[in-house]
C-alpha cells in the first residue's frame, strides 16, 4: 500500500498557442511621450515584417492559469527528495532569492562605470576569495556558465600553459567512470582522448596511469570522490606521477560537497578545478539552468585566467585587462552573477563550520540509505561511501528488472528517480545522492519505498516493468521522438 | 542512525581517508550569520552599485520593462526547483513550456527548429560557427567587425584549438553597416560560415541579404546573430539564414551586471542533428495522450562523450521560462507594439543627437561627441544622475570620438533631452 | 540463425559478396543490443571506405554505435528506405535492411572473415 500517494486532480493543459485567440491583450504599455515614428519610413519597407505568424495572444488570467496547470505537472525539490547522484540536489533557501532580487543588484548594467558598479564587484571579489579558501586554491575565475563551461575554461588553461613551456601534448587521460562533458570538453579544446580503465575497486589504477602517462598527456581529469562515491585514495600518488611527466590534474568539482571542511584539492595536488554552484553551492536548477561554474587553479596557472581579472586598486575595485598570458573570453562580460549571489548567500549562512557540517551530514546520510538498501541490492564495491552510494540491477535483472524499470515504479512512491544507468562501469547502475537536506524520515520513507520495490520484483516483476502507473503522462515513447522528431508546434 | 550504519560517531565515516589529505584545521571563513544579516549584506553591496539612475547603454545588454507576472511564475517552486527533465512522466510541466519556447523562437526567427537555449548569445555564436564547421566540413569562419566586440572574443577563444581560423571584414565608414565587397574579397571555398549582426553593435540594420548571397554562393553557411531580441517584434526576420543565434536577455532577464542570460540557437530542418544543447520533441505515452520528452540525445556529451555536438549540459531553462511568460504577456500584438516604442524613443533622441551613421538602425545608434570627450560628457551626465552612452575607444580605435547610445520604452523624454542638452 | 552465405566481423558486421559488390549491414546480434533504432547515419555514394574504420553510425534512443567497414572499397549505393524507416534495421538485419553496397578494393579481405559458425561461437563466448 503506497500511502505516500494519492491519485489527484490535475487539469489536462493544452499549449499555450491552442488557448490563443486574435486581439486577446495580456499587456498594457505606457503611451508615448515622444512623436511614434513609421517604421517602413525609419527602417525601410524591406526590412518590417509581417505579423508574428501564430504567436499567441492570449490575456493575463489565462497566461497565469497556464503556467499553474502547467506546473502541477512537475515534481521539484519543494514536493519531495531527488536522490540523484552526482547532482547534489539539496534544499534552495528562499533568503538566496529575495537577495538576488535587489534592484540595484539586479539591474546593474554590466557596462556601468566601475564606480558605479563596486557593490557587484565586492561580491564576485569575496565570492572567490571564499572559493579558493574553500578548496585550498589559489586563483578563481567566476565567468564560466556552468561546469562544462568550467572544464573547457581550465583545459584551455592548462593548455596555455602547457604550450608556454614548450610543448602544449595532445592528449588528455579520462577514466571510464567520468561524466561525458569530460571528454566532450577536452575534444573542443582540440585533445584527443585517451580513456584509462578504473581498477578491480572502481578507483584510480596507479599502475595503469604510471604506463599511460607519457609526454604526450596534457593531463589527467578526474572525479575526487569518483562518480562511484569513494574517494579517491590513491590521488597525491597520482598527482606525483603526473607532475613528474610534465603533466597536470585537473578535478571535476561536481562532488565537492563530500569535502568541504575535511579535504582541500589544492592541498592533495589538484592543478585546476572546477566548480558547480548548482550543486555543492544550493543555487536552484530550474529545470535545467542557469548554473555557473567557476574554476580554481593553482598559482603556476593564474597568468591564463579569463579577463578581465578583479584588482584592488587605491581602496577599490577595477577591471585589469592587461593580461598578455590569459586564454581571452570564455564568455561576454563577467560570468553569471545572479548564481554568484545566491552562492554567496549560502557561504555567508553557513561560514566555515557549516559548510564542514554540510560535508557531514551529506556522507552521513549516504551511509544510513547504502546500509538500508544493502541487503537488498547488489553493492558492486565493497570501498566506504561518502556522499553517494552506487548500486547495481545484478539481483533484479534476473528477474528482467532493470535499472530503469526501477527507477520508473520508485515515481509511484512519491520520489524522483536516482540517476539511472551510470556511472557506465557499473551494468545497471542506480547512483544514489541525497544530500544533507533531506530528514532522516524522508531518507526512512526512500528505503522503505526501494525496499517494497525489490519485494515487487519478486513477487509481481511485470507491475515495475510497466511503471509508473499512478502518474498523469505514463511511460512516453521516447523512440518515436527521435525517429519522427517534432520539435515544434504548428496549427493543424 | 549512526547505529544503522555502524559507526561510533560521524567522523569515523571519513576515518579511511589518507592522513595525508586531511585538513588540520578549520576553513578560514567566518562562522554562518542569520538571514536578516544576509539581507543586509546585499543590501549594503547594493548601495554601493549605481541606484535610480536612467540609463542610455545597450551594447548587448537591454534595459526593458519586465511584466510583473513574470517573477511570480518563475517562483513556482515546481519550475524554479526542479531538475532537467530526464523523467519525462514527472516533468511534463518543465516540457511542454520549453516546446512552447522552441515554438516561439521559430515563429520570431522564421527558422524550422529551435533549441532548449545556449548559456548566452557569446557562446551560441560560437557554437553555432562550429555546428556550420561541422555541416560543411570546411574550416574557415568569417565575421564582421559590426558583430558584437566581446562576442568576438569569445569565437576566438572557442576557434583557436580546433583548428578554426577566424578572419574579420569590414564595415563601412559611413553606414555602419557591413562592407560586402571586403567580405567578397575575403571569402573563399575553404569558408564554413560567415557570420554577421543585425541589427549589428552599432544598432544599424545590417545588410543580410548582400552577405546571404555572397556566403552561398562559395558554399558557406550564412549565421545571422542578434543582441536585441526586441528588434524581432518589428525586423524582417533573417529568412536568408542557415543559422540564427542570439540573446535573449532582453525578454524580461534583468540586466544582472552580465549574468545569467539565455542563447538561442535556430536553424533550418536540414541541420537538426548538428545542432547542440537540449531538444524537447512531441510524443505519445503508453495511454495516447501527448506527451514531451527530450530527444535527439544522442547528439549530447552524456551519449556521445568526446564526439558530441557540444560539451554542454544546461539549457538555460528558468531563463527560457521567464522569456516564454514575457512571449505569452506581450504576445503577437505586443512586441509589435513594445518594438515600436524602441523605436520612436530612439529616433527622438536619434533627432536631437545626430547620428554618425547613415544606416537605418533600431532603438541603438553611435553618436560623435564634437569639442569635448566622451568621458567628460559622460561625467557631466552622472551628475543629473544618467547614465550615458558606452565610449566606443575601448572597442574600436577609429571610433574613439563616439559613443553608442541606446532608448528603449522606459527611456523618457526629458533624460534623453538632458542627454541632447549636455552632447550639443 | 545466422546466413551462411554472409561473413561476419567482430564488431557485428556483415557482409554478402556478389561479383565486385559487397553489401554491408549489422547482425541481428547487435539490433538487439542496440534495442528500437531510431536513426542511421550513412557516407555519401563514393565515399572510400577502409577495412577497420568508421563509415557510419547506428543510433538508439540511449546509444550511439559505430559501423566499422568489413572490407574495404567505395560506395555505390546507400539503402534509402533506413531514412524513413531505421525500425526495419530491428525487423530484418541481415536482409532488406541493409546498409550500403561497396565495390571491393581488396575481394581477399572477404575470405579472412568470420563464417556463420565462427560468428556463432564468438557471440556465445562474448555472453
Amino acid at each position: 500500500m503506497i500511502d505516500r500517494v494519492r491519485p489527484h486532480l490535475v487539469i489536462n493543459e493544452r499549449l499555450i498557442f491552442e488557448h490563443s485567440s486574435p486581439g486577446k491583450l495580456g499587456y498594457q504599455l505606457p503611451d508615448l511621450d515622444v512623436p511614434a515614428v513609421e517604421p517602413e519610413e525609419a527602417l525601410g519597407p524591406e526590412n518590417v515584417r509581417a505579423a508574428i505568424e501564430h504567436f499567441p495572444e492570449v490575456s493575463e488570467v489565462e497566461v497565469v492559469r497556464h503556467y499553474a496547470r502547467l506546473s502541477t505537472w512537475n515534481y521539484s525539490l519543494n514536493t519531495g527528495m531527488y536522490p540523484l547522484g552526482s547532482c547534489t540536489m539539496k534544499y534552495n533557501p528562499r533568503v538566496n532569492e529575495l537577495v538576488a532580487h535587489i534592484e540595484e543588484l539586479a539591474w546593474a548594467h554590466p557596462y556601468q562605470p566601475e564606480p558605479l558598479a563596486q557593490g557587484a564587484m565586492e561580491i564576485m571579489a569575496r565570492l572567490e576569495a571564499a572559493l579558493a579558501e574553500i578548496t585550498g586554491m589559489d586563483a578563481v575565475t567566476l565567468q564560466p556558465a556552468a561546469g562544462a563551461h568550467g572544464e573547457l575554461t581550465a583545459i584551455l588553461m592548462m593548455r596555455a600553459a602547457l604550450a608556454k613551456r614548450g610543448n602544449p601534448r595532445k592528449k588528455i587521460l579520462i577514466p571510464d567512470s567520468a561524466h561525458g562533458t569530460n571528454p566532450a570538453s577536452a575534444a573542443i579544446a582540440g585533445y584527443a582522448v585517451d580513456n584509462i580503465k578504473s581498477s578491480e575497486a572502481g578507483v584510480l589504477d596507479l599502475g595503469a596511469l604510471e604506463q599511460i602517462v607519457t609526454g604526450d598527456v596534457a593531463a589527467l581529469m578526474v572525479t575526487n570522490p569518483n562518480t562511484l562515491g569513494v574517494f579517491e585514495e590513491n590521488i597525491m600518488q597520482a598527482a606525483g606521477i603526473l607532475h613528474a611527466k610534465g603533466a597536470l590534474l585537473y578535478m571535476d568539482g561536481a562532488n565537492m560537497n563530500a569535502l568541504m571542511g575535511i579535504a582541500r584539492p589544492g592541498d592533495f595536488g589538484v592543478d585546476a578545478l572546477h566548480l558547480n554552484l548548482h550543486k555543492t553551492f544550493s543555487t536552484p536548477h530550474g529545470g535545467g539552468g542557469p548554473g555557473a561554474g567557476p574554476v580554481a587553479v593553482k598559482k603556476e596557472l593564474e597568468p591564463f585566467l579569463p579577463l578581465p581579472r578583479l584588482k584592488r586598486s587605491a581602496k577599490r575595485w577595477a577591471y585589469d585587462y592587461k593580461r598578455k598570458h590569459s586564454i581571452g573570453r570564455v564568455r561576454a562580460f563577467y560570468g553569471n552573477f545572479g548564481v554568484m549571489v545566491r552562492a554567496l548567500a549560502y557561504i555567508l549562512a553557513h561560514g566555515g563550520p557549516g559548510l564542514r557540517k554540510v560535508t557531514l551530514d551529506a556522507v552521513l546520510n549516504a551511509n544510513y540509505i547504502r546500509k538500508g538498501l544493502e541487503p537488498y541490492y547488489e553493492l558492486p564495491y565493497q570501498s566506504p561511501s561518502m556522499h553517494e552510494v552506487v548500486f547495481s540491477d545484478q539481483r533484479q535483472a534476473q528477474k528482467g528488472v532493470h535499472t530503469g524499470d526501477i527507477a520508473k515504479r520508485l515515481i509511484d512512491y512519491g520520489f524522483h528517480p536516482y540517476t539511472v544507468s551510470f556511472p557506465l562501469i557499473v551494468h545497471g547502475a542506480l547512483m544514489i545522492e541525497p544530500t544533507e537536506t533531506e530528514t532522516k524520515r524522508e531518507l526512512d520513507r526512500f528505503i522503505e519505498a526501494m525496499t517494497a520495490i525489490a519485494h515487487e520484483v519478486e513477487s509481481d516483476p511485470q507491475m515495475v516493468k510497466t511503471a509508473p502507473h499512478g502518474t498523469g503522462t505514463s511511460r512516453v515513447d521516447e523512440v518515436a521522438a527521435a525517429r519522427k522528431p517534432v520539435l515544434r508546434w504548428k496549427p493543424a | 542512525m549512526l547505529d544503522a550504519i555502524g559507526a561510533r560517531s560521524v567522523e569515523d565515516l571519513f576515518a579511511h581517508l589518507p592522513e595525508a589529505v586531511r585538513l588540520k584545521q578549520p576553513l578560514d571563513l567566518p562562522k554562518g550569520i542569520s538571514e536578516y544579516e544576509i539581507v543586509r549584506y546585499f543590501r549594503e553591496r547594493a548601495a554601493e552599485n549605481a541606484s535610480g539612475y536612467a540609463s542610455f547603454l545597450g551594447a548587448g545588454v537591454y534595459h526593458h520593462f519586465r511584466p510583473v507576472l513574470v517573477d511570480n511564475v518563475v517562483a513556482r517552486g515546481e519550475f524554479l526547483t526542479s531538475y532537467t527533465p530526464y523523467q519525462a512522466e514527472i516533468s511534463q510541466g518543465t516540457l511542454a513550456t520549453i516546446f512552447e519556447f522552441q515554438t516561439m523562437i521559430c515563429q520570431l526567427t522564421g527558422m524550422d527548429v529551435a533549441n532548449a537555449s545556449m548559456y548566452d548569445g557569446s557562446t551560441a555564436m560560437a557554437e553555432a560557427a562550429m555546428m556550420a564547421v561541422r555541416a560543411t566540413g570546411k574550416g574557415r569562419v568569417l565575421v564582421a567587425r559590426s558583430v558584437h566586440p566581446e562576442y568576438r572574443e569569445v569565437l576566438r577563444t572557442y576557434a583557436a584549438n580546433q583548428g578554426m581560423p577566424v578572419s574579420e571584414f569590414a564595415y563601412l565608414p559611413e553606414m555602419g553597416a557591413l562592407d560586402a565587397e571586403d567580405l567578397e574579397r575575403k571569402m573563399d571555398g575553404l569558408t564554413a560560415a560567415v557570420i554577421v549582426q543585425s541589427p549589428n553593435f552599432f544598432g544599424v540594420v545590417d545588410r543580410v541579404r548582400e552577405a546571404a548571397e555572397i556566403a552561398h554562393r562559395s558554399g558557406a553557411l550564412l549565421i545571422v546573430l542578434f543582441t536585441e531580441a526586441v528588434s524581432l517584434g518589428i525586423l524582417q526576420p533573417p529568412a536568408a539564414a542557415d543559422i540564427v543565434a542570439g540573446e535573449l536577455q532582453s525578454f524580461s532577464i534583468p540586466p544582472t551586471y552580465g549574468g545569467p542570460y539565455i542563447g538561442i540557437i535556430a536553424t533550418r530542418e536540414r541541420f537538426v542533428r548538428q545542432m547542440p544543447g537540449r531538444l524537447v520533441g512531441q510524443t505519445v505515452d503508453s495511454r495516447g495522450n501527448r506527451a514531451f520528452c527530450l530527444t535527439l540525445a544522442t547528439r549530447e556529451q552524456h551519449i556521445r562523450r568526446e564526439k558530441a555536438t557540444s560539451n554542454i549540459c544546461t539549457n538555460q531553462a528558468l531563463l527560457a521560462l521567464m522569456a516564454s511568460v514575457f512571449m505569452t504577456v506581450y504576445g503577437k500584438q505586443g512586441l509589435r507594439e513594445l518594438a515600436e516604442q524602441n523605436l520612436a524613443k530612439a529616433h527622438y533622441l536619434a533627432g536631437r543627437v545626430k547620428p554618425r551613421f547613415g544606416g537605418r538602425f533600431f532603438n541603438e545608434f553611435v553618436a560623435r561627441v564634437e569639442g569635448k570627450l566622451p568621458d567628460q560628457v559622460n561625467k557631466t551626465l552622472l551628475k543629473r544622475k544618467i547614465v550615458g552612452g558606452l565610449p566606443l575607444a575601448r572597442f574600436y580605435p577609429e571610433l574613439a570620438d563616439s559613443i553608442l547610445l541606446c532608448a528603449t520604452e522606459m527611456s523618457r523624454r526629458a533624460d534623453m533631452d538632458r542627454v541632447a542638452e549636455v552632447l550639443a | 540463425m545466422y546466413p551462411e552465405n554472409l561473413r561476419y566481423t567482430k564488431e557485428h558486421e556483415w557482409v554478402r559478396v556478389e561479383g565486385n559488390t559487397g553489401t554491408i549491414g549489422i547482425t541481428d546480434h547487435a539490433q538487439q543490443e542496440l534495442g528500437d533504432i531510431v536513426y542511421v547515419d550513412m557516407p555519401k555514394v563514393g565515399t572510400r571506405v577502409e577495412q577497420g574504420k568508421t563509415l557510419g553510425s547506428v543510433e538508439s534512443v540511449k546509444a550511439v554505435s559505430d559501423i566499422y567497414a568489413p572490407v574495404s572499397g567505395d560506395v555505390v549505393e546507400i539503402n534509402q528506405t533506413l531514412a524513413d524507416a531505421p525500425e526495419k534495421l530491428n525487423e530484418d538485419p541481415h536482409g532488406e535492411a541493409w546498409l550500403v553496397k561497396i565495390r571491393l578494393s581488396v575481394p581477399a579481405e572477404f575470405e579472412k572473415l568470420m563464417s556463420a559458425a565462427e560468428y556463432q561461437t564468438y557471440i556465445g563466448a562474448e555472453k
